[in-house]
């Protein structure tokens, strides 16, 4: 039972650099959790608290029922691969994935049998003897694995364990991961500042900015309900188009007036957001949501905005068309049949029944 | 030989004889000396060294007589013995104690930690000589002059500062994620500093080494003060000035002493110079 909670966690760095403010969460037992934000929003330092790397300002966390605050790193029962891997250079690569058994007096040959499978079950038995030195990035990022699973600890924690590696090997690793937290059935926490691994390896996702938490669900709620203007820009990729826009009201219908082009609210939409009629709001729609009209998907309302193409990028399953409207620039991301040159005005299709709205000024999201 | 290769000959030989040139002139000196460690006395009183390359292939001209007397006669051998009494502990206690201060300066946190070192690292600038009357007056209260114990007491406590103050930005450079993943493997810091900041310093430390050693191996000064002239715990500083006293007018005498004396910090250099490498940390972070 390894469910992982903080109350009301701040971590303030000698005295005025606020690193994590107010932090709640509760991670569920046996969850894969990812930890995402830009660098310097406080995710790794979230990290390395409950590690007992770093100490809690204020708040508590528990693992399981028991609070850690004062519990040495070693009497937590995690495991941490950090972002530089932090192998023991001048050990080989068995005594690295030892070392932490051998401090704990385990007798030696359990030591041999489960550096052995923690080997075999990462696929690097034949490297026991070398050293980190001799070893490619890969294979350094999987002793630092080798390392935190052969202790077989409650929770994982992985500090950005693949941003040393090259993307080929990265998606590689990614499956791998995904693997072992079937395997080993523990909680993984998991810090990354890449949306791509969060919305790839995260059963749930914290998306965190500033110090502060902005918003927690499984990826696609997050993807399709981003609450706040900032998880709507940084979950997704290419990410979301936003509009300086004012909501009018014109007889029955409602009106997202962007200045250049006006789009018409969709019925479905027109009662949750009646209420912020008359204020500055900013549209936002995600460039997946906009379409060639020449290959509009039968299923949406189609809404037309004329604009000019300036530049297309060709990437084989899609075609990226940047998009101009008035002083407004935006990124369509359109079927790869489109027929567009650059220079051309087009009517753009908005579907417009997956736009977002947000408040102009608390930049939370409209529902 | 291909053009490239020429040029590059040519183009590095300036300083390839600059280079020579300097060595040669200044290891002359110490040549001199040892033919003449290796020559009989009225050879080496008569003649310059520089005779017996007249007839470099007479090795009659040359004996190991010398190193036999002083070694013997004159005591050099007793007096060997004391130098190492005193270097080898003289040089062990205030590096092992300062790798000790350097990891906790480094990696643990305690109330005044920066100041202390701050006014460790300050006792540099103190000279030797103004603690030597107050530490003899101590030494004299405490009966520890003309002991062993109490040369490696004030040989430890001259050599901390510095090595505190090098060791302590060698162990601090090493990367914290190494020190915290022991810890999350279960370390305590003994066992940090033992199986991790020890194992990765051995550059430093063997610096270090090298250079306490040289400095106890060939002073005098302290020795004096501390241990007396008498024989019995003479160390070979002492041992060879007594020599120009007693015997300064024997040359072939003095020249095998002096090299008695240097052989062995030219051995501890030759050997630890094999740690001086780089590169230690190759493998532990970044990929």
């Amino acid at each position: 039972m390894a469910s992982v909670t903080y109350e009301n966690v701040s971590k303030i760095f000698n005295g005025e650099v606020v690193a994590v403010k107010d932090f709640n969460i509760e991670i569920k037992d046996k969850e894969f959790m990812v930890f995402v934000g830009p660098s310097g929003c406080g995710k790794t330092t979230t990290l390395r608290m409950l590690a007992g790397l770093d100490k809690i300002t204020e708040g508590d966390i528990y693992i399981g029922d028991r609070r850690v605050n004062d519990v040495r790193p070693k009497d937590r029962d995690v495991a941490m691969v950090f972002q530089s891997y932090a192998l023991y250079p001048h050990m080989t690569v068995y005594q690295n994935i030892a070392f932490g058994l051998e401090l704990r007096d385990v007798p030696d040959d359990e030591i041999k049998e489960r550096v052995q499978e923690a080997a075999e079950k990462l696929g690097i038995p034949e490297l026991l003897d070398r050293k980190p030195r001799a070893l490619s990035g890969g294979q350094r990022q999987r002793v630092a694995l080798g390392r935190a699973i052969v202790r077989d600890p409650a929770v994982f924690l992985l500090d950005e364990p693949l941003s040393n590696l090259d993307a080929k090997l990265r998606v590689e690793a990614r499956a791998m991961l995904q693997r072992l937290h079937q395997d080993l059935e523990a909680t993984f926490m998991y810090v990354t500042h890449d949306q791509v691994e969060a919305m790839t390896m995260g059963q749930r996702i914290a998306v965190l900015n500033a110090g502060e938490l902005q918003q927690v669900d499984e990826p696609q709620t997050l993807y399709d309900e981003p609450n706040n203007l900032f998880v709507a820009g940084f979950i997704g990729s290419p990410s979301m188009n936003f509009f300086d826009s004012e909501l009018v009201e014109d007889g029955e219908d409602l009106y997202i007036d962007t200045g250049p082009f006006r789009i018409q609210v969709p019925d479905e939409k027109v009662e949750a957001w009646k209420e912020a009629v008359g204020k500055e709001v900013v549209m936002g729609i995600r460039p997946e949501d906009l379409h060639d009209p020449g290959y509009i998907p039968p299923d949406i309302v189609p809404d037309r905005v004329k604009a000019e193409v300036d530049i297309i990028e060709l990437l084989g399953d899609e075609r990226d068309l940047y998009l101009r409207a008035g002083d407004h620039e935006f990124l369509a991301r359109v079927d790869p049949r489109s027929e567009i040159e650059a220079g051309e005005t087009i009517e753009i299709v908005f579907a417009a029944a997956n736009m977002h709205l947000f408040d102009a000024e608390t930049e939370q999201a409209i529902r | 030989m291909n053009k490239e290769k020429l040029v590059k000959f040519l183009t590095s030989l300036p300083v390839h004889i600059t280079l020579i040139v300097l060595s040669f002139l200044w290891t002359l000196p110490t040549l001199g000396l040892f033919i003449n460690s290796l020559r009989p006395e009225d050879a080496a009183k008569t003649t310059g060294w520089w005779t017996v390359f007249q007839t470099p292939f007479d090795f009659t001209q040359l004996t190991l007589g010398n190193y036999i007397s002083v070694l013997t006669e004159q005591g050099m051998g007793e007096a060997f013995i004391n130098s190492l009494t005193i270097s080898i502990p003289a040089t062990t206690i205030p590096i092992l104690a300062a790798a000790f201060a350097a990891y906790a300066f480094s990696w643990m946190e305690f109330p005044g930690r920066q100041i202390i070192f701050v006014s460790v690292v300050g006792l540099l600038v103190v000279p030797l000589q103004m603690a030597l009357i107050p530490i003899l007056r101590i030494y004299s209260a405490t009966g520890l002059t003309g002991s062993f114990l109490g040369i490696w007491l004030a040989h430890t406590g001259f050599g901390l500062p510095l090595a505190i103050y090098l060791l302590r930005n060698f162990i601090g450079a090493l990367p914290r994620e190494l020190f915290e993943s022991a810890f999350l493997d279960g370390a305590s810091h003994l066992t940090a500093f033992f199986r991790i900041a020890m194992p990765l310093s051995v550059p430093a430390i063997a610096s270090l080494i090298t250079f306490q050693f040289l400095w106890v191996w060939n002073d005098l000064l302290v020795a004096l003060v501390f241990l007396g002239g008498t024989p019995d715990v003479a160390p070979v500083t002492v041992k060879v000035s007594n020599l120009v006293n007693s015997v300064g007018e024997g040359w072939h005498l003095l020249t095998a002493a002096a090299f008695v004396s240097l052989a062995l910090p030219l051995l501890v250099f030759l050997f630890l110079q094999r740690y001086f490498v780089k590169g230690l940390l190759a493998g532990s972070v970044k990929g």
